[in-house]
């Protein structure tokens, strides 16, 4: 994976915006913003309602996919071109389930919807109407997916990488500083994961830092390169925006999104948890 | 009825009442607005969170009136809007409780 496979800027955006063959979709927890104005030809997908299983906290299953995205009118076929509010942090988890049911060619947009509106490109409310269409996902590609107990048993010995806020990572805050701090787990994170916030990768106005800086990053906070990775936040997306930057940018091998992530880890019982500013110990 | 999904980490809406749930003597709400120079308040501002070494800690967009809120910490933060206006920045020494601040772009 490259940039080049990977990522489209605002400007082939929107000179493809009537390409045939081409779907452009906005992605966010909430969807108002869409509501409100879009990228034209845009359809959405709203992370809360179309991209969690609705009983089980788990991801969609591979009939559930298909199902969304037979509805929403996007076939095998289709560039998937995906953005968002929030620093592409839902697109970015959208991405990464179209890698994880095999969707032959999907990129994000670049900066996202931040990008597109701080430069003033035009927003629609028009909602096209796509014909339903028959989509046929692959089985889940599991090599980009971690669960709780590869997790505990990375511990030490593979890279584990904590996405979140300086504040979460050391147990000083529970959640973004958005948002209010009530939460059930514990704080902190886990024993030898380094901490590079999502945001070290990405420049104000949302866009990707270069691949040297990417790598200079990782490096600098101590990720080995030969080693398998695991990335997590608190929910899964914010580490998506790592998983892209990793695997699909930087094209690094094994690496995983834990989707879990510290809202699952930090309420497991007996589980090893580090506090403070430094990884810990195995 | 409400979907039983889980709660993700995005910006809330910004022009919502401050939740009934949140303690303000624990809590240390920063909230304001962001105008321009003229005093005009700026809808559609992206407001970063910088914590006391520069580095991002949250963004929201603010409301319809230019509001932004965070859930910080007490300390030293810097408020850094961005917009179609201009951009902006404002350092402020917060403590518990509602703190109130003005981001001027331009």
């Amino acid at each position: 994976m490259s940039r080049d496979t990977a990522l489209v800027s605002v400007d082939w955006a929107e000179k493809n915006l009537d390409t045939p063959g081409v779907v452009f979709v906005e992605v966010d927890e909430d969807t108002t913003a869409y509501d409100a104005g879009h990228i034209p030809g845009a359809i959405k997908l709203n992370w809360k309602t179309d991209l969690q299983d609705p009983v089980r906290r788990d991801a969609l299953s591979k009939e559930q996919f298909e199902a969304l995205l037979s509805e929403r009118g996007i076939s095998n076929d289709d560039t998937v071109i995906l953005y968002g509010g929030n620093n592409n942090w839902f697109a970015a988890y959208a991405y990464w389930y179209f890698k994880l049911y095999g969707h032959r060619d999907v990129r994000l947009m670049d900066g996202g919807r931040k990008k597109w509106e701080l430069d003033g490109r035009p927003l629609v409310k028009d909602v096209p109407n796509r014909p339903k269409t028959q989509y046929v996902a692959k089985d889940p590609d599991l090599s980009i997916r971690a669960f709780r107990d590869e997790v505990v048993a990375a511990i030490g010995k593979k890279n584990l990488v904590d996405v979140r806020s300086p504040d979460e990572y050391a147990g000083r805050l529970l959640a973004p500083a958005h948002l209010p701090q009530e939460a059930a787990q514990r704080g902190g994170h886990i024993p030898t994961a380094i901490n590079v916030p999502w945001s070290k990768a990405a420049n104000e106005d949302g866009t990707f830092k270069s691949d040297e800086e990417l790598r200079e990053l990782y490096r600098e906070a101590g990720l080995d390169e030969n080693k398998e990775t695991i990335a997590y936040c608190r929910i899964g997306e914010r580490s998506s925006h790592t998983w892209f930057v990793l695997h699909e940018l930087l094209g690094y091998k094994n690496v995983k999104n834990y989707d879990g992530s510290w809202s699952e880890y930090g309420s497991l019982v007996g589980v090893p948890i580090a506090l403070g500013d430094e990884p810990g110990e195995a | 009825m409400t979907a039983p999904t889980s709660s993700g980490c995005a910006a809330p809406d910004q022009a919502a009442p401050l939740p009934a749930s949140v303690d303000l003597a624990r809590e240390t709400v920063i909230s304001g607005v962001v105008q321009t120079a003229s005093g005009e308040v700026v809808a559609g501002a992206y407001v970063r969170l910088l914590d006391s070494s520069g580095e991002f800690a949250a963004e929201v967009v603010t409301s319809p009136a230019g509001q932004f809120r965070f859930f910080a910490a007490p300390g030293t933060w810097t408020l850094r809007a961005l917009s179609r206006h201009g951009n902006g920045d404002t350092s402020v020494t917060v403590d518990r409780g509602l703190n109130e601040v003005t981001v001027t772009v331009g």
